[in-house]
């Protein structure tokens, strides 16, 4: 198997390859040389089993993430779809706010991103890492022949909203099993990232807001309550110098 | 050419500190320091810097060389700290700002210690662990504002080590921290503690409660030693900071990375700082004792910067606040 290096991640080093003819990347968690190495050894663990738990979760919930084709726990890697043609939401919304292309894109987008958090938590999947660069933006499947066009991903950025679908990647620091407060956190974090990579986007913050509430109808309430409850510790916390 | 002097008192620490166009010429600091298992009361601090403020501000002048004349801008931390030690400060720098006609600036705490740090390593754009007793955070700079990407959701990491430091009835001289760091260095048997990182943001309370709840146990049982709680305990909380530090990194794109903040000067932690840094290609940059701990050149680096950007404070707008977090500041004086 030829393997290219792909990208360095922060807990993690991602290789290209191809697994039985398929695209595949693989995600390998090497030893930070920085932590003891027993806590390094039941992070990396507990991690990666679950990062595997938490994607069958979202597949079996309607939630698209990547194919799993195999976990090597010898060598602490993951192999998995490499999900292409694509973009990550971070690119797709700095191409919206740098062409000033308005905020109906956006806004298509923040529902769906919404409604995604909104199954997750619902499936009691909290993702950890919200970030606009943990959100891949790919083609809609169509189940035809279509689907299988060659795009790049200059394509995509052509392509409207509608046709494409928001896939949840880097389940790292995933949790199953949420109370209402680590929900309340999963969504901080989101609005924090988004806020501090995309100036001015506060409104799109809203947007998922209201799609989350739509599509999670049981929970939500209580967990924007405890939304607030986080805000109001991390802005009032009483900071002595 | 501007001079500026500095007063810092937000915390247990009262420094003043004169500031020539990047040079230091004087730095004193004297700092409040309570009997062991006792943290700092507000009341008490404040006491304390408004019975050594004067001496302090002498020191400060006389080591400089200059006379009061002879300073352009009176630079003071607005906040964020404790109410009452802020206050007492605050006051002698706004009477000596009347008494020797200069202008003011009321100056963010954090703010300072980026610029400090910038200044002091020559860094030109780095991402920022600022580390300290009141504060957590990872901080990097884009379009005019100091933006934070990770923080603690609930006490601070300095916060976390100096009540342990309590619980052991370990010394306040010179600092908690500091005997924290000397002691673990005989620590052996790591203990897993309760690692906590949403996203960039981290949390303490639980590793806290944990270890407040678990040391005297084990220590009276001979299980584990003092010496390898605090082992255990700065292993795992810097592993979390470093990682978060990372995923900021990761996420900008950057290639620096400053620590500041009193926590900063921990050796350790700037060990484990570097060899991500190394890992990445990127490079590290921290301060000592100096700088790293409250001290008043870093209050009169902040206010040069502002200072020189045009900014000065009204007399009447000269109040202090506990609450000011570093993104509310408008960063005029960076591209």
């Amino acid at each position: 198997m030829q393997r290219t290096f792909f990208k360095q991640g922060a807990e993690a080093k991602l290789e290209r390859c191809t697994f039985y003819g398929k695209p595949c990347l693989v995600k390998e968690r090497f030893r930070k040389q920085y932590r003891h190495a027993v806590l390094d050894k039941s992070l990396t663990t507990q991690r990666i089993k679950s990062e595997v738990r938490a994607m069958l979760r979202c597949r079996t919930n309607g939630i698209k993430t990547p194919t799993i084709f195999m976990v090597d726990m010898e060598t602490n890697s993951i192999y998995m779809e490499y999900v292409e043609p694509s973009i990550t939401v971070r690119e797709f919304i700095a191409d919206v706010q740098q062409n000033q292309a308005g905020d109906c894109p956006l806004l298509a987008l923040a529902e769906q991103i919404g409604q995604i958090i909104g199954k997750a938590h619902q499936s009691n999947i909290i993702h950890g890492d919200l970030t606009t660069s943990n959100m891949l933006l790919a083609q809609k499947f169509q189940g035809d022949a279509q689907s299988t066009e060659k795009f790049t991903p200059a394509d995509i950025l052509q392509k409207n909203i509608q046709d494409l679908e928001v896939v949840l990647i880097d389940f790292g620091l995933t949790a199953l099993e949420g109370t209402p407060e680590d929900k309340g956190v999963d969504l901080y974090v989101l609005e924090r990232a988004l806020l501090s990579t995309h100036p001015n986007t506060d409104h799109v913050f809203e947007a998922i807001l209201m799609s989350y509430k739509k599509n999670n109808p049981r929970g939500a309430a209580e967990v924007v309550k405890k939304l607030d409850e986080v805000r109001l510790r991390g802005r009032k916390r009483t900071m002595v110098g | 050419m501007v001079i500026a002097i500095g007063f810092e008192g937000s915390a247990n620490k009262l420094g003043i500190g004169i500031i020539k166009d990047g040079v230091v010429l004087s730095n004193p600091r004297h700092t409040y320091i309570t009997p062991p298992g006792q943290g700092f009361l507000p009341k008490d601090t404040a006491r304390h810097h408004r019975e050594h403020a004067l001496s302090v501000l002498q020191q400060a002048l006389d080591e400089a060389k200059i006379k009061p004349q002879d300073i352009d801008v009176i630079c003071y931390t607005k906040g964020p700290g404790m109410g009452a030690p802020l206050v007492s400060t605050a006051l002698v720098a706004r009477t000596v700002a009347q008494l020797w006609k200069k202008p003011i600036v009321a100056v963010n705490h954090c703010i300072g210690h980026i610029e400090m740090g910038r200044l002091i390593t020559g860094s030109k754009n780095p991402t920022v662990l600022y580390v300290s007793g009141g504060n957590t955070q990872v901080i990097a700079y884009s379009e005019r504002c100091y933006r934070i990407f990770g923080e603690t959701i609930d006490i601070a990491v300095g916060n976390c080590l100096d009540r342990f430091a309590r619980v052991l009835k370990l010394s306040n001289d010179p600092s908690p921290g500091y005997n924290i760091e000397q002691l673990a260095k005989q620590g052996q048997k790591y203990l897993e503690l309760p690692y906590v990182v949403k996203g960039m943001d981290v949390s303490f309370s639980g590793l806290l409660s944990f270890i407040e709840e678990k040391a005297p146990e084990l220590i009276e049982k001979g299980e584990y030693t003092p010496a390898d709680m605090c082992f255990s305990l700065q292993e795992t909380v810097f592993a979390m900071l470093i990682e978060i530090t990372e995923r900021a990194m990761a996420h900008c794109g950057s290639q620096e990375v400053l620590i500041v903040g009193g926590v900063g000067c921990n050796k350790r932690l700037q060990e484990m700082m570097g060899v991500m840094a190394e890992e990445r290609g990127a490079t590290l940059f921290a301060t000592d004792e100096r700088f790293c701990i409250d001290n008043g050149a870093m209050i009169a680096q902040a206010g040069w910067e502002m200072f020189r950007s045009g900014i000065t404070t009204e007399m009447k707008d000269t109040t202090c606040t506990q609450r000011f977090r570093t993104d509310e500041v408008e960063v005029t004086w960076r591209k």
